[in-house]
């Protein structure tokens, strides 16, 4: 049992780089302008605002002006998905979507559909792939938007973004891609991916949480959802998060500046990993597509044992991972996810998510892969051996 | 290391098993706390569902107590299994002409047998809980279940079913207390002293609503029918079977010279049967599904006193076995509102010999 509980739960969020907080903190109290103020305390925060812009911007491959800031992912999802049917209603009134995006995305796709929007929900195949011929196959005159995911949260799976966005750009239909697990992680170019609306979030690379941004194609006009001053250019009011700004931007440097190097590492512990618990537990299923894979995700299923159990014998270890989603009260419910690509929910229940970051070592992945064996054999001779003594 | 074994308790937010928890740190086992989720997201968001056990509220009692007492708490996902052992059961029974006691169900599949085989799974040695009742090894190695030192508080009735097994991994700290004693205690220790209303009424009916939720979901159960007196003579008309309970008075809207009650309930024929106040009472139940802690089974006719609902004394009766491992139990004194579906409990003195559930009042 570690000194300190040891964090392998990189997808759920990420701690804050520290020059990022000091960067923040210095923000607050030394740059706490009001950036629409015409001063110069006004100005100074309203070019640190711009400065991130540019960062932001960089990491996407798109110009600063086609970048806005939201509160984060969820928001940025709900601004795209409902911000561009209103604004296309006349058009037309049917959106393609996927049954593995993120709550944020399938719930506003649900409100839209209480509004009269025709949603079609396009389902993965067993290693949680969307297919271009199936997002072609499910085109109508009235489609007015596109949304898949850049990468899966649960699973890793990382999606044909280009061809699908190349399907959309052919007929004139806005395509949004939540990206929240994979910018600041993946090579991103909006221009050469076909992309209009593009979410990210900041705590998923090392940003302060409670800020993200939405990146919306120049010539697009969303319908704004949140009213009030005309930030944003008129599409999300509210005075900026400065300092969340600020530390989002340098994270979005920091985050581009180490990408490959990253990547090649958190593939290497993957594997590790991997390796181990398929060599050591015969029973284990690994979830997600082996290779189109976001570099430090392994999720795994394992027959006959129960996840909630896993998970909290692995807390009581010292180890943070997760399983699923977390319901409003903290227990935990199958992933949608696991669900929609096949998995029985008996296997879906019996799932356990890694998503490898910064932190870990090689070091921290054997203890890693030592307690999964162990706890596993262990609730797998309980199940054998029947109900207690 | 010299430390007690694990021990995971069901926490609720409420004093009796905040106070369990911070008892059992003080003995000096390593405690864990938890709390079970039975219940869909949206239930739990209504204020007015203090429940008592599973709400978003009691999860967020019962992980503020844990801060306190300083042990970890974790949320234990059993909707999957209330779902299918006690909503299901509870459609089902009603669908084929019986009438179910969820409460019953719950007890036994859930909040002991789940919780005991979930907690097994997290390395613990023992599951603890705040009722109000002992356990404690007999002279022959069985495990005794006796009613807790507060006898106005006693809740050995809802643990009848519990086998050596479980008997063997359950400690109730309390048992020892009474209710004043523990809230002093709770008070010394610095623990929230709020009492988790206990209710009457079944936790997964939203609003209490029965009407509605069987409407919905076993709209065969819910018909308007006759309601007859003993000679089968009709009175009036009811709203459906499941709407009525033994002994009721009120709402039954027939006029009439004594004041009527509701003497037995046919689900199959549909029918309400309402009486005068001494046709209530039965000399004598069946029971099935039988339970037994004290003994191994029953091999002949005992003397006990026997309590047939939780709220109510025991009363002197002879149990004897009948075949299939069903029990006859007739009364020394006849007994009010025999109710199918409620559990028939056995003592000798404080100790519960065991229990099962009542399948029919026997009269005459």
């Amino acid at each position: 049992m570690p000194m300190k509980p040891i964090y392998f739960d990189y997808a759920s969020t990420t701690p804050a780089d520290k020059e990022v907080a000091a960067l923040m903190a210095d923000t607050m109290v030394r740059c706490f302008g009001n950036p629409s103020s015409v001063h110069s305390f006004g100005r100074e925060a309203l070019a640190l605002v711009a400065k991130a812009r540019r960062q932001l911007a960089e990491l996407v491959g798109a110009r600063p002006q086609e970048i806005v800031y939201t509160s984060g992912g969820s928001e940025s999802d709900n601004l795209a998905l409902k911000g561009a049917a209103y604004a296309r209603r006349q058009r037309g009134n049917h959106i393609i979507t996927t049954a593995i995006e993120h709550h944020a995305l399938l719930h506003s796709c649900k409100q839209l559909e209480e509004q009269g929007f025709a949603v079609t929900y396009l389902q993965p195949d067993n290693d949680g792939w969307i297919d271009p011929a199936e997002v072609a196959a499910a085109l109508r005159d009235e489609t007015i938007l596109i949304s898949v995911m850049f990468a899966n949260n649960e699973v890793g799976t990382v999606q044909p973004i280009r061809e699908i966005g190349a399907l959309a750009r052919d007929r004139g239909i806005w395509f949004h891609t939540d990206a929240v697990q994979a910018a600041g992680h993946l090579p991103i170019d909006v221009a050469a991916m076909n992309i209009d609306l593009l979410s990210l979030s900041g705590h998923k690379f090392y940003g302060p949480k409670g800020i993200g941004a939405l990146y919306v194609r120049h010539g697009i006009r969303l319908e704004s959802q949140i009213a009030g001053g005309a930030q944003e250019w008129g599409l999300r009011a509210g005075t900026e998060n400065v300092p969340g700004i600020a530390g989002l931007g340098l994270a979005a440097q920091k985050a581009q500046a180490e990408q490959e190097n990253e990547n090649k590492r958190l593939g290497k512990l993957s594997e590790r990993l991997i390796a181990r618990i398929e060599a050591e537990l015969p029973l284990a299923r690994l979830n997600g597509h082996r290779e189109k894979r976001l570099p430090g995700n392994v999720n795994f299923s394992f027959l006959g044992i129960s996840g909630e159990s896993l998970l909290l014998n692995l807390d009581m270890a010292g180890i943070a991972a997760s399983s699923g989603s977390a319901c409003a009260a903290g227990s935990l419910e199958p992933s949608h996810v696991l669900l929609a690509m096949g998995l029985s929910s008996e296997l879906a229940r019996s799932s356990l998510r890694i998503s490898l970051g910064r932190e870990n070592t090689a070091a921290e992945i054997d203890y890693l892969a030592d307690q999964i064996v162990a706890v596993v054999r262990r609730l797998e001779d309980m199940k054998a051996s029947g109900s207690w003594r | 290391m010299g430390t007690k074994p694990k021990v995971v308790v069901a926490m609720s937010g409420g004093v009796d098993s905040s106070l369990t928890a911070a008892l059992l740190v003080r003995e000096g086992y390593e405690v864990i706390g938890a709390t079970m989720r039975l219940s869909d997201d949206s239930r739990d968001f209504n204020p007015a569902d203090d429940q008592g056990c599973c709400t978003l509220s009691a999860v967020d009692d019962a992980r503020r107590v844990a801060e306190i007492i300083g042990i970890p708490h974790y949320v234990l996902n059993f909707r999957e299994m209330f779902q299918k052992t006690v909503i299901d059961y509870f459609v089902d029974e009603y669908a084929a002409g019986r009438t179910p006691n969820p409460c019953v169900a719950c007890n036994r599949y859930v909040k002991f047998e789940g919780l005991l085989e979930r907690c097994r799974e997290l390395g613990a040695e023992y599951v603890a809980t705040g009722h109000y009742a002992k356990i404690e090894p007999g002279a022959d190695g069985r495990y005794l279940l006796r009613k807790g030192a507060d006898v106005a508080k006693d809740q050995s009735y809802v643990l009848y079913h519990l086998n050596q097994n479980s008997l063997r991994h359950f400690l109730m700290p309390l048992g020892g207390y009474t209710k004043a004693q523990t809230r002093k205690l709770a008070e010394e220790l610095d623990l929230p002293v709020a009492n988790k209303p206990e209710s009457q009424e079944i936790c997964f009916v939203p609003n209490d609503d029965y009407k509605s939720y069987l409407r919905e979901k076993v709209p065969t159960a819910l018909k308007a029918g006759d309601i007859v007196d003993l000679s089968g003579k009709v009175l009036g008309r009811h709203q459906g079977v499941p709407l009525y309970t033994i002994g009721q008075r009120r709402g039954l809207g027939i006029a009439a010279k004594h004041p009527l009650y509701v003497v037995s309930l046919d689900m199959k024929d549909n029918k309400v049967i309402v009486g005068e106040d001494r046709d209530v009472f039965c000399r004598g139940l069946i029971a099935a599904d039988m339970n037994w802690i004290m003994i191994d089974s029953l091999e002949a006719p005992l003397a006990v006193t026997a309590k047939i609902r939780y709220g109510s004394r025991e009363s002197a009766a002879l149990v004897t076995p009948l075949p299939d491992g069903q029990v006859k139990v007739v009364f020394a004194e006849p007994q009010r509102a025999v109710t199918p579906g409620q559990s028939v409990v056995f003592y000798d003195e404080d100790k519960v010999i065991g229990g099962g559930i009542i399948v029919k009042e026997l009269r005459g």
